[in-house]
């Protein structure tokens, strides 16, 4: 399984925080981005925005980036802390 | 809320003092000539709105690891002595602190452009995101190409 969590608006826009997805034909950020945003048009329409940030075990990466079982995805927008 | 893995970095919901956290930098630091430190606060307007309060949210374990990055990286770029970063998070109001870069180091170059180094990482790169409350509703902030550019300038 994959843990997959979504932070500020994107966290609200979708009404959702956290959730666990088969690694089954998931090799990179970019398939689970697909997979998520056939979930319906609202996720669909969130997942189409490229200013989307994405980290795995705590790093940023990108959507190239190879994950597997285990792993813990986060989506989020750009930071705005300071 | 909070989840601290190294003592040169806090994420806490309270306020910090500004005098203990320098007193904290000195104290039996003989060798630092210079002691840096900045502090971010919530104003009162942003872009023309008047601003009531800010929600910081962030990322647990991510943001620990990343500011650490970040002082892992500056103290490469840099002589430092001694460093501490503070990010409060929760609700805020106007004049609060919300932020704290301190940074020591034998002679002052060092300590200036690693303080401005580490705020202007942190943030590009530290998952933290503010919703600000205005008296025309609640809307989270967007990042700002300036911040981008600024970071991108190291």
């Amino acid at each position: 399984m994959i843990k997959v969590v979504f932070f500020a608006a994107l966290r609200e826009q979708l009404n959702c925080s956290e959730l666990s997805l088969s690694s089954e034909n998931l090799t990179t950020i970019a398939d689970l981005k697909a997979e998520l945003a056939s979930k319906d048009d609202k996720w669909q329409q969130v997942f189409a925005n490229s200013a989307l940030l994405s980290a795995v075990n705590h790093d940023m990466v990108n959507s190239e980036q190879a994950i597997e079982a285990g792993d813990e995805v986060a989506f989020f927008p750009p930071v705005t802390g300071g | 809320m909070t989840e601290n893995t190294s003592p040169e970095i806090s994420i806490q919901t309270t306020d910090f003092s500004l005098a203990d956290e320098v007193a904290l930098l000195e104290h039996e630091n003989a060798c630092d000539g210079a002691v840096v430190t900045f502090t971010g606060r919530v104003r009162d307007r942003n872009e023309g709105k008047h601003v009531t309060s800010l929600t910081l949210e962030h990322y647990p374990g991510m943001t620990e690891k990343s500011l650490a990055k970040i002082l892992c990286t500056a103290k490469v770029r840099w002589r430092l002595g001694r460093v501490k970063v503070i990010h409060r998070v929760g609700e805020l109001f106007i004049g609060d602190q919300i932020v704290f870069v301190g940074v020591t180091s034998k002679h002052r170059q060092d300590a200036f452009a690693a303080n401005e180094f580490i705020m202007d990482y942190l943030k590009v790169q530290a998952p933290f995101w503010k919703k600000e409350s205005t008296e025309q509703g609640n809307n989270w902030l967007d990042a700002k190409t300036s911040d981008e550019n600024k970071a991108a300038k190291w």
